[in-house]
């Protein structure tokens, strides 16, 4: 009965949608008060109606119903609790479900918490997103419906992809729609204030924080997808240039790049027209990630089971829904004139520069992804586009960004003194180049562009740090004062700060891991001892043993350094039964220094194991960094400014209603 | 300096439609993408001699497979497995062959039970002449077989003419394989 109280749910909740995208936008249009009103109950009617659908759901996984064929194809009784949970969103049917809760998540937030803003607007926002929901709801219901019967029942599912099966995994894509579907809100803001035709501090305002939520858990939702990779695979990497990959990395880089202009528009009244496109432009992107998964139109490894009916459907959502704003775009967007003046060298000129290099290094991202299908269909052609292609162009579009972002946050409102900010950024200056001389010191065999990449993640570190010092006037006013600063000064400021430097530390996880890694492949037998750098690793042994749901063996290697013990590795060769499959766990023991990294192959079959052995220096500082990125957007979160209602807006053009003339704090 | 965007904006309108053009090109691309398949690598085998095997029966099950046996007329292979979800959905199309008699099917049971897979073709029907059990997939390696469900049309003289891989729909049997072996008895070398 579950089964098909979930699948009313969703026709009932598809009504609602309906209703929600059409009435409260006319009454809007008409000044009709009672349909305005409409938006906030059918908002969160319509989340109570998908979160009972996706309970129903959940319900028959926990419980293995397997007269339910998603349930029956995705999900075994013998799997643990957890996975039986992740199951749910562990396939196509089930993630889309998850999606759409996300999406009636959002826009019941914004029905419950959208108290400051002004009802005719938040019943249009409410309208928009409630045709997201329509598209979405008919998607499910007409193409892949979570909730049909397979009758008879068989006795047991058919298990879900063991690869799947992982605590890092099981949370990924939760927390990747989060950010996806987050972006759903700068979306319909942006379409609600073009269907207005104004855009002004206040709406920036009000679009920054729901940017910031989605930018934070996407950074979390990339973060755990590539330790993952990391751990699970067994081949150390911890990002492929994959397809879906790079669908979910085009968003962030957009929505990075919308984070940053919505300051411009929020604080100064420019770059409106821009922002509010970026705000379209980071939705499709994630709109398209979801097209791509669901298409087979590319191969990747995170594909689903596809359907030529579904990649049709979503492929006329996706155009209507881009088409649709890009056409109101471009009708309205003329008529949005921006205020502020700036000269080239100040906040806002970095803040321009910052959109540019991470919107083209975005364009590069989509055109190497997509560029395997224009030739397909240009020439029939198959090729691949691999990690040269995006080292070679992504690599050098960033690295003026990045170098860039450490002088930002110096600059000034309107106009800024270049050299001024750089030296107030001394000890950041010295910082880096004393980072250059040890680096040089200690692998003075190269590679040569390890050397300044290491000295860059140093320079945005100590700049991050540097400013928020210039910011409490630490060692220039009595302590007193710059306690009194550091309690009063606003948590924005020490967003960027935090997520600057979290940048700077991923700059050199990245750069170090890569460049001084050890990597030793070798047949051994019980007792045999190999040296990986300054660690040597020996094989005590290898054992059989039965997990909840598969067979597995695991490896015992006793790693000491300097012939003192400093680890024991327990790495695991796993055989699924339901599906068959073998997956690999390796083992590693994270330090100070770095990853040790050991991983179990095959038998040879005369007592001796094929086995992968590591060492990463500071590989782990890129998942640390991304933490502290996404700390930084919930620091940011918290601002004062966000949680009081946004001012109320002032004339019909908008004006500028908070001109910061200098950096804050200052 | 003024907002370089704002101040084109008056001037040049159509500069408001880029965006728009853009996504649309990308869309039609995108569009012809849903009908390219680019996981229908071309398989080295097409138009090769099926691989040299020889298979067992599956357990209380007469024919087993080997090479011989799908030389002298066309014929399909299915690869098959009773974990195997999709075969599931595309076994009612192997049972209606089977009745119609058009073309003989045989099976290689892939990395399967035994008992599983007799069990599995006892519930859902038995569409296959011969079925050879590959429990090690050995045999499927040689044939290229990288999932499953992947069928293959045989021509009479025992060459690969065309794989298909996943599930097939009545469409692909319509439009491709029925066709297709038409045209070989008829002694025409369709290409895939």
């Amino acid at each position: 009965m579950t089964a098909e109280l979930g699948h009313f749910a969703l026709v009932l909740a598809l009504s609602v949608a309906l209703v929600q995208a059409t009435i409260p936008l006319l009454g809007a249009w008409r000044g009709d008060q009672g349909w305005i009103a409409l938006a906030r109950p059918a908002a969160v009617v319509q989340c109570l109606l998908i979160v009972i659908a996706f309970g129903a759901l959940m319900h028959a996984y926990i419980t293995s119903d397997f007269s339910v064929l998603n349930v029956a194809t995705n999900s075994h009784s013998a799997k643990p609790l957890l996975y039986k949970i992740s199951g749910v969103w562990g396939n196509h049917e089930g993630s889309l479900l998850l999606w759409l809760l996300i999406l009636v998540l959002f826009g019941a937030a914004v029905a419950v918490f959208g108290g400051n803003l002004p009802a005719p607007f938040r019943a249009r926002v409410l309208s928009v997103q409630a045709m997201i929901a329509v598209g979405f709801l008919a998607f499910v219901l007409f193409t892949s419906n979570p909730f049909e019967r397979l009758l008879p029942a068989p006795l047991d599912g058919r298990g879900l992809n063991p690869l799947l099966q992982d605590p890092g995994l099981a949370f990924h894509p939760p927390f990747l729609y989060l950010g996806y579907v987050g972006f759903s809100m700068a979306f319909s803001f942006a379409v609600a204030a073009l269907i207005e035709g104004r855009v002004d501090a206040a709406w920036a305002r009000w679009v920054r924080p729901w940017t910031l939520a989605a930018w934070c858990f996407l950074t979390t939702g990339i973060a755990l997808g590539s330790w993952w990779a990391y751990y699970e695979l067994g081949w150390g990497g911890w990002w492929f240039w994959d397809p879906v990959e790079n669908a979910s990395f085009m968003p962030w880089l957009a929505g990075t790049a919308l984070l940053h202009s919505a300051v411009v528009v929020e604080k100064r009244d420019s770059l409106k027209n821009w922002t509010v496109l970026l705000a379209i432009v980071t939705f499709s992107l994630s709109l398209l990630g979801t097209f791509l998964v669901r298409s087979g139109v590319l191969t990747s490894v995170h594909a689903f089971a596809t359907d030529p009916a579904r990649g049709i459907f979503i492929l006329a959502f996706l155009i209507t829904v881009i088409a649709g704003s890009l056409t109101l775009y471009a009708i309205r967007a003329p008529a949005m004139k921006g205020g502020g003046l700036f000269a080239p060298v100040s906040r806002e000129g970095g803040l321009v520069l910052n959109n540019l290099l991470l919107s083209t290094a975005c364009a590069t991202v989509l055109l190497g992804t997509l560029y395997p299908l224009f030739l397909d269909a240009v020439t029939g052609e198959k090729i691949t586009v691999g990690p040269p292609y995006f080292n070679a162009t992504f690599g050098p579009l960033m690295l003026p960004a990045l170098i860039a972002m450490a002088v930002g946050p110096m600059l000034h409102w309107k106009r800024a003194d270049l050299t001024g900010a750089i030296q107030r950024l001394k000890f950041a200056i010295v910082a880096a180049m004393a980072a250059l001389f040890v680096t040089l010191v200690m692998a003075h065999d190269g590679p040569w562009l390890a050397i300044p990449g290491i000295a860059l993640g140093v320079w945005m570190i100590a700049a991050a740090l540097e400013e928020a010092a210039y910011r409490l006037r630490l060692f220039r006013a009595p302590a007193g004062e710059s306690l009194r600063r550091l309690l009063r000064s606003p948590r924005s400021a020490w967003g960027t700060t935090f997520a600057h430097a979290g940048a700077g530390m991923v700059i050199i996880g990245i750069v170090a891991s890569s460049a001084w890694q050890v990597e030793k492949l070798q047949i051994m037998r019980t007792g045999d001892v190999v040296a990986v750098g300054d660690f040597s690793f020996k094989f005590v042994g290898a054992s059989p043993f039965r997990g909840p749901n598969y067979s597995a063996v695991s490896g015992t290697f006793q790693v000491s350094r300097n012939g003192n013990d400093f680890a024991t590795l327990k790495p695991e060769s796993r055989n699924y039964q339901d599906p068959p499959m073998e997956t690999t766990e390796a083992a590693i023991r994270t330090g100070w220094g770095g990853d040790l990294y050991a991983v179990i192959g095959d038998p040879t079959g005369d007592g001796a194991w094929s086995t992968r052995f590591y060492h990463k220096p500071m590989i782990h500082w890129i998942w640390m960094g991304a933490l502290i990125m996404m700390l930084g957007g919930l620091v940011s979160l918290s601002d004062r400014r966000h949680r009081v209602g946004a001012p109320a807006r002032r004339g019909a053009a908008g004006r500028p209603l908070n001109v910061a003339k200098s950096p804050a704090g200052e | 300096m003024s907002n370089p965007i704002a101040e084109q904006g008056s001037r040049r309108h159509w500069l408001r439609l880029v965006p728009l053009v853009i996504a649309l090109v990308i869309g039609g691309f995108l569009f012809a993408g849903l009908n390219l398949r680019p996981k229908e690598i071309p398989s080295v085998l097409i138009g090769k001699a099926v691989p040299d095997f020889e298979l067992p029966p599956l357990p209380g099950r007469p024919r087993g497979l080997t090479t011989a046996d799908l030389k002298g007329e066309v014929s399909l292979v299915n690869v098959f497995a009773s974990w195997c979800v999709s075969c599931r959905a595309e076994h009612p199309l192997f049972m209606k062959l089977q009745a119609s008699g058009v073309v003989p099917v045989h099976g290689l049971n892939y990395k399967d039970e035994g008992s599983a897979a007799m069990g599995w073709l006892r519930r859902h029907g038995d569409p296959y002449d011969r079925v050879g059990a590959d429990l090690k997939g050995r045999v499927g390696i040689d044939w290229g077989v990288y999932g499953v469900p992947e069928t293959f049309l045989v021509s009479a003289e025992g060459r690969i003419v065309c794989k298909h891989i996943g599930p097939i729909m009545q469409r692909d049997l319509d439009d491709k394989l029925l066709p297709f072996i038409k045209a070989l008895r008829e002694g025409g070398t369709p290409q895939c």
